[in-house]
């Protein structure tokens, strides 16, 4: 099963836990489920619509993905805030 | 002691004091997220907050105390799924019934809480009403800003978008209708047909011992409606531009409001370089400025349309704004004489005052 890296507030969401094994063939579908694992977590990382909201970065294995980024069960997704502000 | 609740681009700031000397800050939350809005239900004395995280979305908390802990609202999305996604709250209201309260925000949408806060549900009727395709957006978004209710009946309620005009329901939220008769926007031709919706409304506030009056600061105009916002009378003479977003009443008097001008569209700053408050005693008939006390010289601030806020009433009513420049005035006298209540704050999104 992929596992999920959370961080910051993210982590304080989901029982102050670093780390998750979710299924999902895609980022999106691990998202999800990830939600539903965990709902105080549900309107932090995907919006309304399923989107990725846009001030968050989701890194499959180290490199960049969006919702569709298919994922393998040996993969490592993390979740970051992305670097902006003012 | 009256208590501001200063939303600002980094946090929250709970000040306390009197006017005419500086306030204390004596808590601060939500460090370094945009608090659009914050209001202390005067019936529970629970705190409610609208947050913009830039991360993590738009979302309400609520606390008995703003220093301690603070928990996330329930509720507070649109129906997942569709082709939107919820911006921004931009304001919170107490409604007429015990545990009621209403939060606007952006795109154009109200929700409603009847367990004082805790749990949210969007109002149906305005999200699904059949004109909601043609409205747009104004520049800070399609904001629900303004929500005036009905003392003593709760059914009955206003509430403004920009820019998507005035809408009036007095079935509780399940049917509205346009109030915006009278009103002229003249970012719009001539031409325009008489239905049209796209009215940048910046800021509305019912009189509360007279509520078929209601007064409207617009995208260039000053109104004042006397029959329930069905139709609205200019009354912007005598006022150095008509263009400008605060908007405060006195809650005793029908008579009275306030606005703080801005120069022009183009130009959002106090006209001038002089901070002057503007008021009305006569319904409009004239209006006088405020600004002993207040800078006026090289003073070129922005009031955004939630930074402004009234507390107590008769001898002890007291007027309070802010700045995105960081100032926060407060005047102990009904607006004859100001002073500075806070300065070097971030940029101040909006207040909330209570004694």
């Amino acid at each position: 099963m992929p596992s999920v890296r959370l961080r910051g507030p993210l982590k304080r969401l989901a029982d102050d836990r670093s780390d998750h094994a979710v299924a999902g063939a895609t980022v999106g579908e691990l998202l999800r489920e990830l939600e539903r694992a965990q709902p105080a977590m549900a309107g932090w990382i995907l919006d309304e619509r399923g989107r990725i909201r846009r001030h968050i970065n989701v890194f499959v294995n180290g490199e960049r993905g969006g919702e569709d980024t298919a994922v393998d069960n040996d993969d490592r997704v993390e979740i970051l805030p992305a670097i902006s502000g003012g | 002691m009256t208590e501001l609740l200063v939303g600002t681009k980094k946090g929250l700031f709970v000040l306390e004091g009197a006017p005419g000397a500086p306030f204390e800050v004596t808590a601060r939350a939500f460090a370094g997220e945009p608090v659009e809005y914050a209001l202390r239900d005067p019936r529970s004395g629970r705190v409610l907050a609208s947050v913009t995280s830039p991360f993590y979305g738009p979302k309400l908390w609520y606390a008995e105390d703003p220093a301690g802990d603070w928990e996330q609202a329930d509720g507070v999305a649109l129906p997942e799924g569709g082709a939107a996604a919820l911006e921004r709250i931009w304001v919170i209201v107490a409604g007429e019934s015990d545990g009621t309260l209403y939060a606007g925000g952006d795109p154009g949408v109200l929700f409603e809480s009847h367990d004082g806060g805790a749990s949210w549900a969007l109002n149906r009727g305005l999200w699904e009403h059949p004109t909601r395709e043609a409205w747009q957006p104004g520049g800070g978004g399609l904001c629900l800003h303004s929500i005036a209710t009905w003392p003593g009946e709760p059914d009955r309620l206003a509430v403004a978008i920009s820019a998507a005009g005035v809408w009036l329901t007095e079935d509780g939220g399940q049917t509205w209708r346009r109030g915006n008769e009278g009103l002229v926007a003249r970012y719009l031709p001539d031409e325009a047909p008489a239905d049209e919706v796209a009215l940048c409304v910046h800021r509305l506030h019912r009189a509360p011992t007279q509520p078929e009056r209601m007064f409207m600061q617009f995208h260039g105009g000053v109104y004042r409606s006397d029959d329930a916002g069905a139709t609205w009378a200019g009354i912007a003479d005598g006022l150095p531009s008509d263009f400008g977003f605060p908007l405060a009443l006195d809650p005793t008097d029908a008579d009275s409001a306030y606005v703080i001008p801005l120069t022009a569209d183009t130009d959002r700053v106090t006209p001038d370089g002089r901070v002057r408050v503007y008021e009305t005693r006569d319904a409009g008939a004239s209006w006088s400025a405020r600004g002993e006390g207040l800078p006026q010289q090289d003073a070129y601030l922005t009031v955004l349309r939630e930074a402004f806020d009234r507390a107590g009433e008769d001898a002890a009513f007291e007027l309070y704004f802010g700045s995105t420049s960081g100032d926060v005035f407060g005047s102990g006298d009904a607006g004859a004489t100001w002073s500075t209540a806070a300065t070097r704050l971030p940029p101040v999104y909006s207040i909330s005052a209570q004694r």
